[in-house]
């Protein structure tokens, strides 16, 4: 049975039995390839609802690969192909009836260098909205935008603003922003590939404080090369590494203070302590 | 810049610091009232009790390890409170086997009467525990100057336990057949001194934590001061 997302979605009106339980999205037994080469291999891996879950890693380790496989941003690399299933609300979003359009306005992203439109702060955020189906009236509009500047901790920053291109904001700003943006569809999972590595350390914490607050709200997945982020941020954390073959394999999964506490392998001690990867 | 997650993980902390430290200074208080009116029972519920205390420890000293690991204060301030406090959970605890100890006491003498009646060592737990008391708010507080100025009584703590010792010395001379009673309530006084010398170390560590300063606070009756010259 091939559903688009949102039919299957609006068909269920309380949490079934099908649906993920407490996990928010679940990869299941998935291998991810770009032509004939494995970049992932095997990973199950649960991700809990409104909990920030960190996934880290080497180098080439299929980080970011496995991070968009979770709202089939691989679709837009032609050779990208998955086996094994990504369930959300109980649905595998890889099943070929699924819209990955609408996949996306489920799970949001925000990328490793912030990216807004050339477009005032106003309509970056607008402009996402309308386009995802938002039908309201201007004010209803102007709601909609200053509730997303205030989740995104921005509010205070540009509200006098509002109509100067978000270009001209600094590249934390436009980081929020990004996030902002992402948040005004009302998404159910933020995905996050290296949020605050274009930003300083101070632009950085900030992130990472609104992440703790939005995980009030949102389920997040963090991609991040910087495992002292993973380890103040997560509240879980995955350790990737790859086979001599290259491909990226899950190695720990864990709640975040154990993994920087006690991990249970040797390859994550390593890695956490600096002395591999 | 405020660290908000790093700050409510240091708030957990102190009050559970605040709780380890009520655990303990209400557990002496009980050993040595159990110990006054030689109330086995009780003595035997306080013994059990230190299981408690250690627990409490360990959970305590595993959250500050991890919220080293995790959050990353690698200088500073926050370091040393994270430092300090796993010293300072480390004299709690240990405190608390002292007062482990005098609940065996009790046990240990049983229905047997005292050789004297049990006026200096309540005194010395009350002003031990009033000592622990102010440290841990002076630590909470980070209030240098209470900090320095709580040893000082330490001296009152002295003078009592070598009061005691002199009497029960006194006694057993007087009658040999004491000697092992005499000898357990040495020990229980012995105790409630060592109790008193370690609020030092907790206060010296608030002055570490403000001033970063780590330094002992002399005793102004340090009976092996003479040796140093």
């Amino acid at each position: 049975m091939n559903l688009t997302l949102q039919n299957f979605m609006s068909s269920i009106s309380t949490e079934s039995p099908s649906s993920n339980g407490k996990y928010a999205i679940e990869a299941r037994n998935l291998n991810l390839y770009y032509g004939s080469f494995m970049a992932v291999k095997n990973v199950t891996l649960p991700i809990e609802r409104q909990k920030i879950t960190a996934i880290i890693g080497p180098s080439g380790c299929g980080k970011t690969t496995m991070l968009r496989s979770f709202n089939r941003m691989n679709d837009l690399v032609p050779s990208a192909h998955s086996e094994g299933e990504v369930l959300f609300m109980g649905q595998n979003i890889n099943d070929p009836g699924v819209d990955p359009v609408e996949v996306r306005r489920h799970i949001g992203m925000v990328f490793q260098k912030p990216n807004p439109f050339p477009k005032s702060i106003y309509e970056n955020i607008a402009w996402g909205a309308r386009i995802n189906g938002f039908r309201g009236s201007k004010s209803e509009l102007d709601d909609l935008v200053e509730r997303s500047l205030r989740s995104a901790a921005l509010w205070d920053e540009v509200k006098d603003k509002l109509q100067q291109s978000g270009l001209s904001l600094s590249g934390g700003q436009q980081q929020r922003l990004c996030i902002a943006r992402a948040i005004a569809v009302k998404p159910d999972i933020i995905l996050m590939d290296e949020p605050c590595s274009a930003l300083d350390p101070i632009a950085t914490l900030k992130i990472e404080e609104l992440m703790r607050v939005l995980a009030k709200d949102y389920t997040i997945i963090i991609v991040t090369h910087n495992m002292q982020q993973a380890a103040r941020v997560s509240d879980f954390t995955a350790f990737f590494t790859m086979d001599e073959d290259r491909a990226g394999y899950l190695k720990e999964f864990g709640v975040t203070t154990q993994i920087f506490t006690y991990p249970h392998e040797k390859l994550t001690e390593d890695y956490i302590t600096g002395r591999f990867g | 810049m405020p660290r908000e997650t790093l700050d409510a993980k240091i708030r957990h902390l102190i009050d559970e610091i605040l709780v380890l430290d009520s655990m303990i200074e209400q557990t002496t208080l009980d050993s040595v009232d159990a110990l006054k009116r030689r109330d086995t029972e009780a003595a035997r519920r306080l013994y059990a009790y230190d299981d408690v205390v250690n627990a409490k420890r360990f959970e305590i000293e595993n959250d500050c390890i991890a919220t080293i690991a995790t959050q990353q204060p690698v200088m500073g301030k926050d370091l040393r409170l994270l430092a300090s406090i796993l010293e300072i959970v480390g004299e709690l605890e240990r405190m608390g086997d002292y007062a482990k100890g005098i609940a065996k006491i009790c046990m240990m003498i049983g229905d047997e009467p005292h050789v004297k009646p049990l006026i200096d060592i309540p005194r010395m737990a009350e002003i031990s525990v009033k000592m622990l008391h102010r440290a841990i708010g002076a630590f909470v507080a980070r209030d240098v100057e209470t900090a320095r100025s709580i040893p000082q009584q330490d001296d009152e703590v002295d003078a009592l336990y070598n009061q005691v010792y002199r009497e029960l010395v006194a006694i057993i001379l007087a009658n040999p057949s004491t000697i092992d009673r005499a000898n357990h309530l040495m020990w229980a006084a012995h105790n409630l001194e060592r109790m008193a010398d370690r609020v030092t170390n907790i206060c010296e560590r608030t002055i570490y934590v403000v001033t970063g300063e780590l330094k002992e606070i002399e005793s102004s009756d340090d009976e092996y001061s003479k040796f140093r010259e």
